[in-house]
């Protein structure tokens, strides 16, 4: 039998604001244990919380970007449930009535059949702190630096049909969120987290399978291997003629499986009901619109204006525009030389091929824009010859340093002296009668050879056009 | 010495250098020595602190920068946080805990130059209406020791009737400063929800608790609120000062903290609601309030509260479903009572908790986890925020008709200890008449109006959303005309 997998992501996303949600404290990553949890987040008697009116703008940033709702009313909930992280017992959360209502986003896929992906809602919630159960023996740590951190849990419709497609999903709403500048986007830190719904059912229906939820996953390349290793469980039961026990599980990444956490029997009842402590939360239009007008450029636009207005392929602009950081690196060098056809060869080839190697992000990047851009106008002006142009951007990873200092230094400027190189092309002709004679006939490749003889003998600072013209007005 | 009781009475010594703060605080510390053992009223007494606030207080006299309320001892219920005073809330949960802050009411009176003399009892959690409930033992009604002072603020009006202090703080959920003043023949406000900040408020009931003033005349209540009353950005349910109502209370209130309270003896037309006068004790007292405010040009009519009588059980739906959340933080992780060698982590909760906690917080948390659970949700809390929409635009539609209400505040005098402790539902209906207040979150002030068998009586004047001015004046012009408020039992003159 054919299966289909239907699976449905959950995302949290800690929201880029200085303070906690509900308390002035720090949001700042790597403080030492429990250094920023004020009275609030410790949930000390009689302490109140207070909402961070950018949390709220963040989020409607966020539904304004995927066309979704604005519910100008909302209202925060408590979910309650005992944990030793979560130190008033209760998470404030929004259950019945989130701030974004139904939305949705576009995935781009590699073969070019886009696929709508439905959001059902997004609301704002507290982070709980952490539990350290591996460094003390016998007794767990509690840090709450991150209870409070504010919280935008995106859930979207069971819209998806592969590992592949959920990981493309998380990897674009990364980039957005990134885009929205809403969140830093460090998995690692926990920035993104991914819980996922998976349940399969025999291709052509239209109902659902009993589906299992798995909780926390961190990495693009963990949320697709999970998710493929529970689909493949789920038809392994099925086509043994078992059931699929609705349950939470937990992805092992060391053993690649995942584990049953708890099961339906032990679902808890959280009693969510509305917050005392806070009013129903009531925007204004006005507010929206302000949040509105702030949007930046989001990546499909992005896409079109590279395609449209810098005549990039169809594959460079998406490739530009996916990552912010890289969108805003091309958009600098850009700035720069003024050639985007350049800019996204030396960004997509070298750089690219740099960082990959060297494992770093865009951000990271070794040479800066300036220098990128700066680099790629020496090539378009004849300063540099592609050749040496390589030279240079090796060393400036390498070694860094101001462009044109670095081309004096190394003395990359090309020879546009025509007395020097005519004397170097004689030279060379006459070691090689042969090959002029080839060339005489006709055998134009030979022209290639002569190049490659001038650019060695000139250690590439030649400019090969002029090498062209000067060996064809001497044969 | 002076005459101590009344705290416009104490300032006006204060200013003239009759007498200095430090005076008064030795001889309130003295009262608090000699008798407390007999009311139990305190749980903390803050000597060394209190002299030291006191001094400050006379030098601020001295400075000619004294304002009303300078150098004036007072107490506060302990279920405000004191930083580096104990703040126990009556429950051995609490019983060690000492808060790194101050709640926003125990920081405006310390700004206001109030003398702090200690805590007072209170029941556990505020949930109770006897004083029975606290750990740290009942406190005796100064009245007849063998009587209850009322609760949850039994400890503040306590000490407040027998002169332990001249004025306390009190919170109010569902009546626990108005019975317990009516109890001990006291005056007690409870303002509108979101008049008085609850940041620091040890929380109960969130959507009802409301700090308010326990005095001995309503004139005091004015001028005590008028320290602790304002907008709070810590604390989200505060009035928003931008509404017209709030900000004529603000005008009220400033103007009675520069000045002191100047009553305006304006004519009420004032409501009785049938659905309080049935069979209450103090109903010749009541009518005889009545007759010396006629006297007085006051115009009665009688008016329908018609949900009255779903009051109490909407009351106990709410306030436990409120309080089972917020005493979850009560885990024994990070602060409070933990239990000796924990097995594990549910040995560790269950077991922190069933020791910290008493029976009547146990009792609500169980019975408000029940109304939250699913199943049962749709069945109480949501019918029950229903009934309480009803309440609330009863109390809207009369206020259409009538300035404010008269109506009594307990079923009867201060009972007995231990009367009615087998007995919840009959401790509960005590209640009766102060949860409709409570849950429409209107201000309602109680003061005393007669006497039986020796126990002083209390009647309710009930207000408009904000209209703190209009109960205040209206039971201040009653207290011109009668002295109920001036009795005091014989040993208090000791």
């Amino acid at each position: 039998m054919q299966w289909e997998p239907v699976i449905g992501l959950e995302l949290h996303v800690q929201l880029a604001t200085s303070s906690k949600i509900f308390s002035g404290a720090s949001t700042a990553f790597g403080a030492a244990p429990n250094e920023q949890a004020c009275a609030v987040d410790l949930g000390l008697p009689g302490v109140l919380p207070v909402l961070n009116e950018n949390a709220v703008k963040m989020a409607v940033k966020f539904g304004l970007a995927i066309g979704a709702q604005i519910n100008l009313h909302s209202i925060f909930d408590r979910k309650n449930y005992f944990y030793p992280d979560l130190p008033k017992g209760y998470q404030i959360s929004q259950f019945e009535t989130p701030i974004v209502g139904a939305g949705s986003i576009t995935l781009e896929q590699e073969d070019g059949n886009n696929l709508r992906i439905g959001i059902t809602r997004a609301h704002l919630e507290e982070d709980a702190g952490k539990s350290i159960h591996d460094l003390f023996p016998n007794q767990t740590g509690i840090d709450l630096n991150r209870t409070g951190t504010p919280l935008l849990e995106i859930v979207s419709e069971p819209d998806l049909r592969s590992a592949k497609q959920a990981a493309d999903y998380f990897r674009q709403m990364h980039n957005l969120v990134r885009y929205l500048k809403i969140c830093d986007g460090n998995l690692a830190q926990g920035s993104m987290r991914c819980d996922a719904n998976v349940s399969v059912r025999p291709s052509g229906s239209t109902t659902l399978g009993e589906r299992t939820e798995i909780k926390n996953i961190n990495s693009f390349r963990f949320v697709e291997r999970a998710i493929r290793f529970e689909i493949d469980r789920h038809i392994d039961i099925l086509e043994g003629g078992g059931t699929v026990e609705r349950e939470t599980r937990q992805y092992d990444p060391d053993r690649d499986e995942t584990r049953v956490m708890r099961g339906k029997e032990m679902s808890e009842d959280y009693r969510y009901f509305p917050d005392p402590d806070l009013l129903p939360l009531q925007i204004s239009q006005t507010f929206v619109d302000a949040v509105a007008a702030e949007l930046p450029e989001l990546p499909e636009a992005r896409r079109h204006r590279y395609e449209e207005a810098l005549g990039l392929t169809a594959y460079d602009a998406r490739w530009l525009s996916n990552d912010p950081d890289v969108a805003e690196f091309f958009e600098a060098v850009l700035n720069i030389c003024n050639n985007a056809k350049q800019s996204a060869n030396w960004i997509m080839g070298a750089l690219s091929g740099y960082l990959n190697k060297a494992d770093l992000g865009i951000d990271q990047s070794p040479v800066s824009p300036e220098q990128v851009g700066t680099l790629i106008a020496r090539l378009d002006d004849g300063t540099l010859s592609s050749k040496t142009a390589k030279t240079l951007f090796d060393h400036l990873c390498s070694q860094g340093g101001e462009v044109d200092e670095a081309i004096e230094v190394l003395g990359l400027k090309q020879l546009n002296d025509t007395g020097e190189l005519s004397g170097i092309i004689d030279q060379i002709l006459a070691d090689n009668p042969d090959q002029v004679a080839q060339l005489k006939a006709g055998k134009e490749k030979v022209l290639g050879f002569f190049v490659g003889q001038v650019m060695k003998q000139t250690q590439g600072k030649a400019n090969p056009k002029q090498v062209n013209e000067l060996i064809r007005e001497k044969i | 010495m002076p005459n101590f009781h009344s705290l416009s009475s104490i300032s006006a010594a204060l200013k003239s250098g009759a007498t200095s703060s430090k005076e008064l605080t030795q001889y309130f510390l003295g009262r608090i020595s000699r008798l407390n053992a007999k009311l139990n009223a305190y749980i903390t007494v803050c000597e060394e602190a209190a002299l030291a606030q006191a001094e400050q207080a006379d030098a601020q006299y001295r400075q000619n920068q004294a304002g009303i309320l300078t150098g004036i001892p007072m107490a506060h219920k302990d279920i405000f946080c004191t930083q580096d005073v104990l703040t126990t809330c009556g429950s051995k949960m609490l019983e060690n805990f000492v808060a790194p802050y101050s709640a926003t009411v125990v920081q405006k009176l310390n700004s206001a130059g109030m003398v702090m003399l200690g805590k007072t009892n209170m029941d556990e959690f505020a949930m109770g209406s006897s004083n029975e409930s606290s750990y740290f033992g009942p406190v005796h009604n100064p009245w007849q020791l063998d009587k209850v002072p009322g609760g949850s603020s039994g400890g503040s009006a306590a000490a407040v009737a027998a002169r332990l202090c001249p004025a306390a703080t009190g919170t109010d959920t569902g009546g626990s400063i108005r019975q317990p003043a009516a109890f001990c023949g006291i005056t007690g406000l409870k303002p509108t929800y979101g008049r008085v900040s609850r940041y620091g408020m040890v929380a109960f009931a969130s959507s009802l608790d409301q700090g308010g003033a326990m005095t001995t005349t309503a004139e005091d209540a004015a001028l005590l609120l008028s320290a602790m009353a304002g907008f709070d950005p810590l604390d989200s349910t505060s009035a928003d000062p931008s509404r017209k109502d709030v900000q004529q209370s603000d005008a009220w209130l400033a103007q009675v903290a520069a000045e002191g309270y100047r009553g305006e003896n304006r004519t009420f037309s004032i409501g009785l609601p049938r659905q309080y006068y049935t069979d209450t004790i103090g109903q010749a007292a009541l009518a005889d309030m009545q007759a010396v405010l006629e006297k007085a040009g006051h115009r009665f009519v009688d008016v329908d509260l018609p949900h009255t009588d779903a009051a109490v059980s909407t009351y106990y739906v709410i306030a436990g479903a409120e309080a089972s959340t917020n005493l979850s933080r009560y885990d024994g992780i990070r602060f409070g009572h933990r239990c000796e060698n924990p097995l594990d982590l549910e040995d560790l909760y269950n077991r922190s908790r069933s020791e910290g906690f008493g029976a009547e917080v146990k009792r609500r948390i169980l019975t408000g986890t029940y109304a939250l659970s699913v199943g049962y949700y749709d069945a109480y809390y949501v019918k029950a925020q229903k009934i309480r929409r009803l309440i609330a635009d009863d109390f809207s539609r009369v206020f259409e008709e009538v300035d404010v209400l008269l109506t009594p505040i307990t079923p009867g005098p201060a009972f007995g200890l231990e009367e009615l402790t087998a007995d919840p539902v009959a401790m509960y209906n005590q209640d009766k008449f102060t949860v409709p207040v409570s849950l429409a979150g209107l201000p309602a002030i109680s003061i005393p109006c007669g006497q039986t068998n020796g126990l002083p009586l209390g009647a309710q004047i009930i207000g408009p959303a904000f209209a703190e001015q209009d109960i205040v004046d209206l039971a201040h012009q009653f207290q011109q005309l009668t002295d109920w408020h001036q009795q005091t039992c014989q040993w208090v003159e000791d």
